[in-house]
């Protein structure tokens, strides 16, 4: 093993590339920043997110989604990117408490808000009983969907009404399983609500 | 994406301003609410590359609604979730409550806006797989002697886009007012006369110029005895756009029905109102008799291409079904 991976050396390379390039006046109002825009580097700006109850401060290109900055930038790679228009449900994390789709939502427009993504749900090496629910209930099958159905999941949960079948349906219509394992995720999430 | 600038402008005469302003430099740049339409298309490459994007998220004042008895005011920034969850929208203008939840998904509900919900481009199969068609500039449109499936059977031609918005088909049917602001300070439209035609305007679904902005709606006061329902069939349970919806209201007295507003969704290339079934019902005890017939006029006139003669069939029944279920006939 050399300890190099290839996220690692990815990881690298484009820190590289961002701390040599000239960044634009990052204080600049939209009038200076639009003005500024017409050639050169991409527009940055500097954000400041709060992840699984952590604060980041970081300087983003404005093109980013927040997915990408998740994924490539806190290494938060749980989160995935499906269909990328969302659509699939893949990237579905928590923006102030609501389930969104992380790649159709810019880092920018996160700025001062708080992201949920499934490496929070487990505290202290615990998992959360949906986790667990999913275990127990066999709702993973090839696994690339489960970390937005969770979080949907989890913004049912959040909202402390009492769920039903048809609530847990229509909290997870926005993501889709390709090995269409519906009703197994029903039954997980079901049962986690119910703290079975 | 290729690179542009994410400007947050503070008020909206700012955001006027810097669209302006780009287009007179002969850049572009676009609004963005919810900004999911926005991003796919610009993913997709449907729209031109923008120079810059103009974020009204962080506009304050536009997040609101405002319930009263003379009337409701709802921000263009209140998310489509809010709508539809909102006590005194489901309590005085259930139709719009329901259009709402009607909508996509909770994703998609938690960050659109209302005002992007109503202006969203069409999700033609043709336009959204990036067919060099009418509506993108191209000289003809795909789904005449194509897959029509979806298409319209009202108002069609040259294009045969349908209106993909549900909460625009309620707010037509409440009669609502946008609020517009534009480099001209701000306008008034009435619902009625905000969507149009691909024969009147073959880029754009609505009224707004480049520089406008849809930025609050208006409802009127919603009148005791007034119910509605917003009904919407799709090719499966949940998570994509009407094959054919109604949304109505109906203000009755016991049996006899005062007034009413029927607008059919997924059938034209805007909100279709439906004046003379409307007519039917005027004044008439609500019967099964009663509602076949203003379901039948409703669909009178309907143009059909090759593969969507269904939806006739499908919007007569749905018609007939809703004005039984809201009349409490049924």
């Amino acid at each position: 093993m050399t300890g190099i991976t290839r996220r690692s050396f990815l990881g690298r390379s484009s820190a590289g590339i961002a701390a040599t390039a000239t960044l634009p006046a990052l204080t600049a109002g939209p009038q200076e920043k639009a003005a500024a825009q017409q050639s050169g580097p991409a527009p940055r700006t500097r954000i400041e997110l709060t992840v699984n109850g952590e604060s980041h401060a970081l300087e983003v290109e404005d093109r980013w989604t927040l997915v990408e900055v998740l994924r490539d930038h806190l290494e938060l790679t749980g989160t995935r990117v499906g269909c990328d228009r969302g659509e699939c449900g893949a990237c579905t994390v928590l923006l102030d408490g609501k389930n969104i789709y992380a790649c159709s939502y810019l880092a920018v427009w996160a700025d001062g808000k708080a992201v949920e993504t499934v490496e929070g749900l487990a505290r202290n090496g615990v998992l959360d009983p949906l986790q667990q629910a999913f275990i127990e209930h066999d709702a993973p099958q090839c696994g690339f969907c489960t970390s937005g159905q969770l979080m949907s999941a989890k913004a049912l949960l959040n909202e402390g009404a009492e769920v039903t079948e048809q609530s847990v349906r229509e909290a997870l219509v926005g993501n889709i399983c390709r090995c269409s394992n519906f009703l197994n995720y029903q039954a997980a999430v079901l049962a986690a609500s119910r703290g079975a | 994406m290729k690179a542009f600038a994410n400007l947050s402008p503070a008020t909206l005469a700012e955001a006027v301003e810097l669209l302006g302003a780009a287009r007179a430099n002969g850049e572009i740049a676009y609004p963005a609410g919810g900004g999911s339409d926005l991003l796919g298309m610009v993913k997709d490459e449907l729209v031109a590359a923008p120079d810059s994007i103009v974020d009204l998220k962080r506009i304050p004042g536009l997040d609101s609604i405002r319930v009263s008895d003379s009337g409701t005011a709802i921000g263009g920034l209140v998310t489509v979730d809010t709508l539809a969850g909102d006590e005194g929208i489901r309590l005085r203008y259930p139709v719009l409550a329901e259009a709402a939840a009607a909508v996509g998904t909770p994703q998609l509900k938690n960050t659109g806006t209302i005002a992007g919900n109503v202006c969203q481009r069409p999700w033609c199969w043709y336009f959204r797989q990036g067919f060099d068609c009418l509506k993108r500039g191209g000289d003809q449109c795909y789904s005449v002697i194509g897959e029509n499936q979806q298409h319209a059977i009202f108002g069609g031609g040259p294009s045969f886009i349908v209106h993909p918005s549900d909460t625009a088909n309620a707010l037509v049917a409440l009669d609502a007012e946008f609020q517009v602001a534009g480099p001209n300070g701000e306008r008034r439209v009435p619902a009625s006369e905000f969507f149009v035609l691909p024969r009147d305007n073959l880029q754009r679904e609505n009224v707004l110029d480049a520089d406008e902005l849809l930025v609050g709606i208006s409802l009127p006061a919603s009148q005791a005895g007034r119910n509605g329902a917003y009904r919407k069939v799709m090719d499966r349970e949940a998570w994509t756009h009407a094959v054919v919806s109604v949304a109505l209201t109906l203000d009755m007295d016991g049996d006899v029905c005062r007034d009413a507003c029927i607008v059919l969704g997924g059938v034209a290339p805007i909100p279709w109102r439906v004046s003379a079934a409307e007519d039917v019902l005027h004044g008439q005890g609500i019967t099964a008799e009663l509602a076949q017939q203003a379901a039948d006029t409703a669909l009178e006139g309907a143009q059909p291409l090759a593969k969507n003669g269904y939806k006739v069939t499908m919007a007569r029944a749905l018609v007939r079904r809703s004005v039984l279920e809201v009349s409490g006939t049924a």
